[in-house]
């Protein structure tokens, strides 16, 4: 690397800028789930509560079964599909390869016009309704920071990491 | 335009406009006058009319309207509308999931956490206190190309890859200065906008050229950029890029988040590939291309390479089909993960023909064809980290058009 982007040795080891985040702080923003759990809060959901909630808070972009219909474009991405279709959409029960992802994604960032304005059981039923929707539990599963973790995706045995290295080779 | 006005235009036209551009300065304009001096454009002689005086901020010429190309979701760059290699601030491309979220400077802070020694808040003044760096790279969104019709400009195929001069301070400074700890393998991202967007990211890169940058071009970042501040990967696909960044945490682990697992993976054969971060070596001819028009005579073909993966080492032009391939000639200097500028001077006879560009990096990886493409990675090819050879036709009449490949 060019001399000009690298750190010199004179600095000093530490500049002291910034200050200290309390825990409070930290608690404020480190939202994220990692796919063994960590991250889950407490509280839990059902697959009929979150039916409920689907239909007052997310129907109206992803359509009331979330489902792709043929003729209809909906505003935002179908989330159901049979997981054994032939042509695999990218749907959670077809694509994603893991659970935890749908409560992250969904906690922080829906419904699309109130962001981040669900409570932890709400993001817990609907979680439950997409999975069972998707054929992955069954309609009667409990989903909180236990069972969500243990939910194994169809989806995962496809994934590979990348091995493109440059070099001759196209891949 | 009526046969008698334009009679008169042709009468009257140097002596009467000269006229009424002095008359203007000292008289009221006559009727007569007004209907020839054109109200609000540029007088015809500019050595005959004083011009505004200094301003507080510049713009460009009124005959000059390059202009980004946005969708729902996106913005595109008008690659063919640019001269060099900088992509001025307001036309850098843009992609963002839920809007650009407006952040108060002196109420912005960086948080990093989870396996550091010391947990820390950075306000911007702290950052911007520290040793700062300057680099030029591009950008490029990973799901970067567009095909299926004759009728695409650069900006519609492939015009999510902008390049700035972006200034910042290392990660790595920050990593010291938080005491990231050994075990630490990864980080997570986050952005402050309404998507909380996050990526996973190898510790690697942190260490290596990664920054946190809060200027582009010279200027502070612009907002649909991430102002106040945004992660900077070069050579790394625009999404891990992360904007509005207001948190880093550190672990063992990634995350496996909605954007690197049902967002930029692909299909290659029956599997799904994920953790895509370099963008493979890439060209395109920006001049001539459609919707212009050639002359017969000598053509001047330009157009950007680069690579996520170091410097341009070649570039070769074909104007012929692709059946024979010359070496371009490359704008010093060449940076390494940077657009750099090409050039081959042709001489066109007349014939019809189709003119294309391949680009080879440093790696020694050379840019592909479609076809190659579809065959390393099978014939249901996402959208994702395509980087195909894009070749124009050259018509007998002048006419230039997309030539579009179906896998």
């Amino acid at each position: 690397m060019a001399s000009s982007l690298a750190d010199t040795t004179k600095w000093p080891p530490h500049f002291g800028f910034g200050h200290a985040a309390t825990e409070q702080e930290i608690k404020l923003w480190d939202i994220d789930i990692r796919p063994d759990g960590l991250g889950l809060p407490s509280g839990s959901g059902t697959v009929a509560q979150g039916k409920a909630v689907y239909v007052v808070k997310c129907a109206a972009c992803h359509g009331m079964e979330g489902r792709e219909l043929p003729g209809v474009k909906l505003p935002a991405p179908a989330l159901v599909s049979d997981t054994l279709a032939g042509s695999r959409p990218k749907t959670i029960g077809n694509y994603w390869p893991y659970a935890t992802t749908v409560f992250d994604y969904i906690r922080r960032t829906m419904p699309y016009n109130l962001p981040g304005s669900l409570n932890d059981n709400e993001v817990y039923s609907l979680t439950a309704y997409l999975l069972s929707a998707n054929q992955i539990i069954s309609p009667n599963t409990i989903i909180n920071a236990q069972t969500l973790p243990a939910v194994v995706m169809p989806a995962k045995k496809l994934y590979v990491r990348d091995d493109r290295k440059g070099g001759k080779e196209v891949k | 335009m009526e046969e008698k006005d334009k009679k008169s235009s042709g009468n009257i036209s140097r002596r009467a406009l000269l006229g009424g551009a002095l008359a203007t300065a000292i008289l009221p304009v006559s009727s007569a006058f007004a209907k020839y001096v054109q109200v609000g454009a540029p007088i015809d002689d500019p050595t005959k009319k004083l011009g505004p005086g200094p301003g507080k901020l510049g713009k460009r010429s009124p005959f000059e309207q390059p202009l980004k190309k946005p969708s729902d979701i996106s913005s595109r760059t008008p690659l063919q509308d640019l001269y060099s290699t900088i992509t001025p601030a307001d036309l850098h491309f843009e992609r963002h999931h839920a809007g650009v979220p407006t952040i108060d400077p002196a109420k912005y802070e960086l948080l990093i956490h989870g396996m550091v020694d010391k947990p820390m808040k950075f306000t911007l003044h702290d950052l911007k206190r520290f040793p700062s760096v300057t680099r030029t790279c591009f950008l490029e969104c990973a799901g970067n190309f567009r095909s299926g019709s004759e009728q695409l400009t650069p900006q519609d195929i492939l015009g999510l890859t902008s390049q700035s001069e972006w200034t910042g301070i290392m990660l790595s400074t920050l990593l010291r200065e938080v005491g990231v700890q050994p075990k630490a393998s990864w980080f997570l991202a986050e952005g402050g906008d309404a998507a909380v967007m996050t990526r996973s990211i190898p510790v690697s890169k942190a260490w290596d050229d990664a920054m946190i940058v809060y200027a582009q071009n010279g200027e502070a970042i612009r907002p649909e950029q991430g102002y106040p501040a945004r992660l900077l990967l070069p050579g790394w696909e625009g999404n891990m890029n992360i904007k509005w960044l207001r948190r880093l945490e550190f672990a063992d682990e990634p995350w496996f988040t909605r954007e690197e697992t049902s967002k930029y993976t692909y299909p290659v054969k029956d599997r799904i590939r994920y953790f895509s971060f370099e963008m493979d070596a890439r060209s395109i001819i920006t001049y001539p291309v459609f919707p212009q028009k050639v002359e017969r005579g000598w053509i001047e073909i330009r157009g950007i390479a680069w690579s996520g993966r170091g410097k341009v080492l070649k570039v070769e032009v074909s104007t012929d089909a692709g059946k024979s391939w010359n070496t371009a000639n490359l704008q010093e200097p060449v940076l390494s993960k940077a657009h750099t500028y090409f050039r081959y001077l042709w001489y066109w006879n007349g014939d019809a023909t189709e003119i294309a560009s391949r680009v080879i990096d440093e790696t020694g990886y050379t840019q592909p064809t479609l076809k190659q493409l579809a065959e390393a990675r099978g014939t249901a090819i996402g959208g994702y980290h395509m980087n195909p050879i894009t070749a124009w036709q050259i018509r007998p009449d002048g006419s230039v058009l997309f030539y579009p490949e179906k896998v």
